[in-house]
């Protein structure tokens, strides 16, 4: 390890909390994220006037519909809270960049307890109508795409499925990687959410459903995309020293990444097999002596399948190229003797597209061991929680507190 | 094109303006750098490479190699019926540059990584969109 100070080992989260979350729940996104709020805020055993510090990721954005549940503003004036410090925003090391930033501002001493939340309801606002409805901006015959959808929308390209399948094609291509072998991040994923009650998808899925299920864009099928839904999720972010009389032995943050080192581009990135999350697990490994064989509890962002293949490849769980074979057959990401217990809530395939904090919230939910029925075994003491694909990457390396 | 799908349009302005109707005469351009002749996209005010701030479109030959491709069977965009094939593609020029485009003049079963592909251009109203078709063979 370097010289450096790491000081994300000053911070720790105290309290995790989440609001119901369903396929269309028809409620404000305010109105969720409060209920998430005060959950996380009553697990760490503090109140509301506690709480002076807020981050989310996006932050206050009107499209697309669905997207941000929430800004900064309107839950500190929904819960008058008294802050010395806030933070939104989209340009961020992925959705989980606002915790990552919330540790910085805890050991900077900005702040003793940050709540972090982020909120969708993407589910109620594409109603019946699909993705596409709140894609393409409103559509219409009048609408053109700026930014970075002048590049993709035009060659009907809209959605994060396709750009995504263009890194699995070639993936597939250069190391012979099959649908078969991928099939096992969302079989892993369903057999988990079947302990998850709060899980949107809970039916047994086979390998045939798997392989008989429509194509979205190849190699992508249905089941390789996450399910939209409504719900918030929050964690409290506390300073180390802050936190030490609360109501629970807060679980620490070991290590952070947040590294992206080549184009920050979808199509201009310069390895089509990998993303920037490569650069985000070598900056995490590089501010920590434990290794990818100490973890055991991963929740690993699967807004599609491959993200989460590409994640246990970037964070070392098997070499670059062999996330295939290191998949195939589930036995080595299983809940129970698997090397690493992978989305253990059922991810965002089965569980719900929460957008990144569900995997940071199961990981906190398996180091205390309040897993349930799907609790991982043994006690896990070291969990990491990845969110991002594409130019998007944060994660974070956790430990479970000594007593 | 009379059979053209329907599109969504880039927004033009005056920083893309020369790329998207570079294909009015049929030729490719991207910039380049007036010192050190790297092609510079999507269009930026400086050089990567060299930090000079003397970028001309030029034209360049058209030809390129899907890098990656996938088949869309989504039906996203009315009137822009699936299946079709959307392919990253790298220019023969500087493949460090890409284009997501689609690919043309031939089936989607038939598109391979690897493949050699030509430019062809799709022209709607200020808009002529780059297109790549399959190689004619030398």
């Amino acid at each position: 390890m370097s010289a450096i100070e790491v000081g994300e080992r000053k911070a720790v989260i105290s309290g995790i909390g989440q609001s119901e979350i369903g396929r269309r729940l028809h409620r404000t996104g305010v109105d969720l994220t409060v209920d998430a709020a005060l959950a996380a805020i009553a697990d760490a055993g503090l109140t509301r006037d506690d709480i002076d510090g807020v981050a989310t990721y996006p932050g206050n954005m009107d499209t697309p519909p669905g997207f941000s549940g929430a800004g900064v503003n309107e839950v500190q004036d929904a819960l008058r809270l008294k802050l010395n410090w806030l933070n939104g925003g989209l340009e961020n090391p992925s959705q989980l960049g606002s915790v990552i930033t919330a540790c910085a501002a805890v050991a900077a001493g900005y702040a003793n307890h940050v709540l972090c939340f982020r909120t969708v309801y993407e589910g109620s606002a594409q109603g019946d109508k699909g993705r596409a409805s709140v894609t393409m901006g409103g559509g219409g015959g009048s609408f053109r795409a700026g930014g970075f959808m002048q590049w993709s929308l035009p060659f009907g390209a809209p959605s994060a499925a396709n750009w995504i399948a263009l890194y699995a094609q070639r993936h597939f291509h250069e190391y012979g990687t099959t649908r078969e072998q991928l099939a096992q991040i969302a079989l892993n994923a369903r057999k988990n959410a079947q302990l998850n009650p709060r899980a949107i998808y809970r039916d047994p899925m086979s390998i045939d459903d798997y392989m008989d299920a429509r194509m979205i864009t190849s190699p992508f099928c249905l089941f390789d995309c996450d399910v939209p839904c409504d719900g918030g999720t929050a964690v409290i972010v506390s300073r180390a020293e802050a936190a030490a009389d609360l109501r629970k032995p807060p679980v620490r943050v070991e290590a952070i990444g947040s590294a992206i080192r080549g184009r920050p581009s979808w199509d201009q990135w310069e390895d089509l097999t990998t993303f920037c999350l490569r650069d985000a697990a070598a900056m995490m490994w590089s501010r920590t002596d434990l290794k990818p064989s100490d973890v055991r509890v991963a929740g690993l962002y699967d807004g599609f399948s491959f993200i989460a293949m590409a994640w246990l490849e970037a964070l070392g769980f098997c070499a670059k190229g062999e996330g295939g074979p290191f998949i195939e057959g589930g036995e080595r990401i299983a809940r129970v003797g698997g090397q690493v217990a992978l989305n253990t809530n059922g991810g965002q395939l089965s569980g719900g597209r929460l957008h990144g904090y569900g995997f940071l919230h199961e990981a906190c939910t398996q180091l205390w061991g309040e897993g349930g029925d799907r609790q991982v075994p043994g006690e896990p003491e070291v969990a990491v929680a990845a969110a991002g694909g594409g130019p998007l990457a944060g994660c974070l390396l956790l430990t479970r507190s000594r007593s | 094109m009379g059979d053209a799908p329907f599109r969504i349009l880039p927004r033009v302005n005056d920083e893309n303006r020369f790329f998207w109707m570079s294909g009015e005469d049929g030729r490719l351009r991207f910039l380049r750098c007036d010192e050190c002749g790297f092609l510079v996209h999507p269009p930026s005010p400086i050089c990567p490479v060299c930090l000079c701030k003397r970028l001309t479109p030029t034209a360049v030959s058209g030809r390129a190699t899907v890098a990656t491709f996938t088949v869309n069977h989504q039906p996203w965009i009315p009137g822009y019926d699936p299946p079709y094939v959307v392919a990253l593609v790298e220019i023969d020029e500087q493949p460090s540059v890409r284009l997501m485009t689609n690919i043309v003049g031939c089936a989607p079963d038939d598109v391979r990584i690897g493949m050699p592909v030509q430019v062809t251009f799709e022209h709607h109203d200020d808009v002529w969109l780059p297109l790549f078709e399959p190689a004619a063979a030398e």
